[in-house]
């Protein structure tokens, strides 16, 4: 395994010009401790084992790759391989970070845990590493999330979880972790902001990405074991950016493995419903780093959207905008309408039900691996699965006349 | 508003000097927050004027922002009022340079930071600093803006002869008031309790000695918000601090009364501030 590259930039804290910490003086003092704590904890073999032992016995690690041999067909092109993150406890790649924090939140004597979420699944996957160390949980959620993802609300009720919908701004995601913030600020002595992405304040983004970026050391070493190469692509969807983020870490000192990012772009970009922030947005400060935006003229945050609740996002990670800036990675975005058709895509032919927010990385996917031509290997991060979105699929595919079985039923 | 001449050149040290003639007055400086736009500019821009009228010696002009996280729901609730209106910072901005030609007190920008640094495109702290100035503003406070972070601004505000006010909380460590301190031209902001703004029925513990910790390690003034939200509290803080910040209940007699309502709380607050100066 080659050494983790560090950003150009000396200070720890910035990704290039990307980053920072532009939060309330009241943070600063938690926000220092939780560097201190991670670090020390990196370097702590019993932390370590005691991760390893979740990540593996409670985790499901190491999670599957799979020869997506329909994909491959359908494209024509490249073999295609799924890294199964859906496999994991919880149903994806979110419940990496939360065991690490999880562990670092009581390693800093926090009996409770602070978290937002957009689709649910880091709120599932908080409220479970909540019940399983014996922590209490609150999930900030918008009140339009709660709707379109009631599954997992209920999911995390039963684990003990205290959910409450956030009815401020565009109710959706960004308001949820205002809301968590402000918590914060008022709870910090004896709560940990367990931040659902690789986004927030310094030390949030290289924490975060500290804790996924197994996916992509796993992905390595199993595409070197089959083919004794390295992929030539890898691809990921990207809301916040921790799926991408934690399958491309390992591959940034590879100049020769393409990292491709896929954006929610909702109703197309040359609408404003999407929420394609590296494609479309603009660079500014929010949630307390600088990176991307969705903003107006004014730096006022722009309402978003998209048909998936988690990547419904105004802005992105700033180790990601650095990784565009120094064109590291590409990212593009893929449409409501396509994410339809690549989770149509993985259901027929490869028996999966994606989440929605993977659902968006499958086309862009096939046009790479098309591109690539036979002699090729990519590997999407299939990030999470997609039994929590079956209302709503069934929902925006009845408003379009495509909803399975309404051709039989007539 | 990038050209012709300033409606009130901006002398550096006016907001620092304002805290300071109250107390040779014999009261803590009356801090008042109101924001832009809230219920309409016309209607802000009077209910600042009746505050200053009423006995404030220092306005706190807000400019609305999307994504308030240091707000609580009082001053949350009024913002969105003002968004919904479209008003932008240029607006607020003409608002402010209509104002402070009016008043005998100096005003400051009160926003959050990416407004300050996106003021119509990016890496734009010149550009609003000069405004700011021509408007006639005496400095800005930015509370997500960390005195860690706080360079670049703190560089833009003294080419335009901005004061800076950078925030403290009874958690930061030593090493932060210390930055805190260096990086202050006008007073430093100790927040009374760990929280976001809003009106509480108590006051903290927590307030007085951050002021003590302030106090041995800056001759600038400290002034003291969060939660402080009529006399007896205003009185509280008087007694050990050099201003009394006030937000959220200004914020809720504009809504319920207008201009009337604002000067009526602000000659009690001011009130408040006489006594518990007079009680040190
Ligand atoms: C399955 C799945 N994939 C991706 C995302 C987007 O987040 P990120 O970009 O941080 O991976 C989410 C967020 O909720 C998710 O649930």
């Amino acid at each position: 395994m080659t050494a983790a590259m560090e950003p150009a930039s000396a200070d720890l804290a910035h990704f290039g010009r990307f980053g920072g910490r532009y939060v309330p003086e009241a943070l600063t003092g938690a926000l220092d401790e939780l560097d201190v704590a991670a670090r020390d904890a990196l370097e702590d073999p019993a932390f370590q084992a005691r991760l390893d032992w979740l990540r593996r016995d409670y985790g499901g690690r190491p999670t599957a790759l799979t020869l997506a041999e329909g994909l491959t067909e359908e494209a024509g092109g490249a073999r295609i391989y799924l890294k199964r993150e859906d496999l994991a406890h919880t149903g994806s790649h979110k419940l990496c970070n939360v065991l690490g924090q999880g562990l670092l939140a009581q390693r800093m004597g926090k009996r409770r845990l602070i978290a937002e979420t957009g689709a649910g699944q880091h709120g599932v996957a908080t409220a479970t590493i909540a019940a399983k160390l014996g922590l209490e949980c609150v999930v900030y959620m918008g009140a339009e999330d709660c709707r379109r993802q009631h599954l997992n609300v209920v999911r995390m009720q039963l684990m003990g979880a205290e959910v409450i919908p956030v009815e401020s701004g565009s109710r959706t995601l960004k308001d949820a972790i205002n809301e968590a913030m402000r918590d914060w600020v008022t709870s910090v002595s004896d709560s940990h902001y367990l931040i659902g992405s690789v986004v927030g304040p310094d030390p949030f983004p290289r924490v975060v990405r500290d804790f996924v970026r197994v996916i992509g050391e796993e992905t390595r070493a199993q595409v070197l074991d089959r083919h004794g190469r390295l992929p030539d692509a890898v691809t990921a969807c990207v809301g916040g950016g921790s799926n991408a983020m934690g399958i491309f870490h390992a591959f940034l000192e590879d100049p020769d493995v393409a990292l491709l990012g896929i954006e929610a772009g909702g109703e197309g970009l040359d609408t404003d419903r999407h929420s394609a922030t590296l494609t479309a947005g603009t660079e500014g400060i929010l949630h307390g780093a600088r990176s991307w935006v969705l903003q107006d003229e004014w730096g006022q945050v722009r309402p978003t959207h998209s048909v998936s609740a988690g990547l419904d996002y105004p802005g992105v990670g700033p180790e990601h905008a650095w990784l565009r800036d120094s064109g590291r990675a590409t990212y593009t975005a893929a449409t409501d309408a396509e994410a339809l058709e690549g989770f149509s895509l993985l259901a027929r032919r490869e028996g999966i039900l994606p989440a929605l927010e993977t659902a968006h990385a499958v086309v862009p996917t096939l046009r790479r691996a098309r591109e690539l031509g036979p002699e090729g290997i990519v590997v999407m991060n299939l990030s999470g699965r997609g039994d929590k979105d079956v209302d709503e699929i069934t929902e925006v595919l009845e408003a379009t006349g495509q909803a399975p079985g309404a051709g039989a039923q007539g | 508003m990038s050209a012709g001449q300033p409606a009130a050149p901006t002398v550096p040290g006016r907001v620092g000097r304002a805290v300071r003639e109250a107390g040779a007055q014999g009261r803590a400086a009356l801090i008042v927050y109101l924001p832009a736009g809230y219920p309409d500019l016309d209607t802000s821009q009077a209910c600042l004027e009746a505050a200053a009228e009423a006995g404030a010696d220092l306005l706190e002009v807000g400019f609305p922002y999307s994504d308030p996280l240091m707000d609580g729901p009082t001053i949350q609730a009024a913002c969105q009022v003002a968004l919904d209106h479209g008003y932008t910072p240029h607006d607020d901005l003409a608002m402010c340079a209509r104002l402070t030609p009016r008043i005998a007190v100096p005003a400051l920008v009160m926003t959050y930071y990416n407004l300050v640094w996106h003021y119509g495109g990016v890496d734009r702290l010149d550009h609003f600093a000069a405004d700011a100035a021509q408007a006639g503003l005496a400095g800005a406070i930015l509370p997500d803006l960390p005195a860690s972070e706080g360079e670049p601004w703190a560089r833009a505000a003294a080419a335009h002869g901005l004061d800076t006010v950078f925030l403290a909380a009874p958690a930061s460590r030593d090493a932060t008031l210390d930055a805190v301190a260096q990086r202050t031209t006008g007073f430093v902001y100790a927040s009374s309790t760990m929280g976001v703004t809003g009106a509480r029925t108590a006051l903290g513990s927590e307030a007085a000695p951050l002021v003590a910790r302030l106090r041995a390690r800056t001759s600038d003034p400290i002034c003291v918000g969060l939660g402080v939200s009529n006399r007896a509290q205003a009185a509280e803080v008087a007694s050990f601090a050099d201003g009394v910040i006030v937000g959220s209940a200004v914020v809720r007699a504009a809504g319920e009364g207008g201009p009337e309502a604002v000067a009526e709380l602000v000659a009690d607050l001011a009130a408040g501030c006489r006594e518990g100066h007079a009680a040190r």
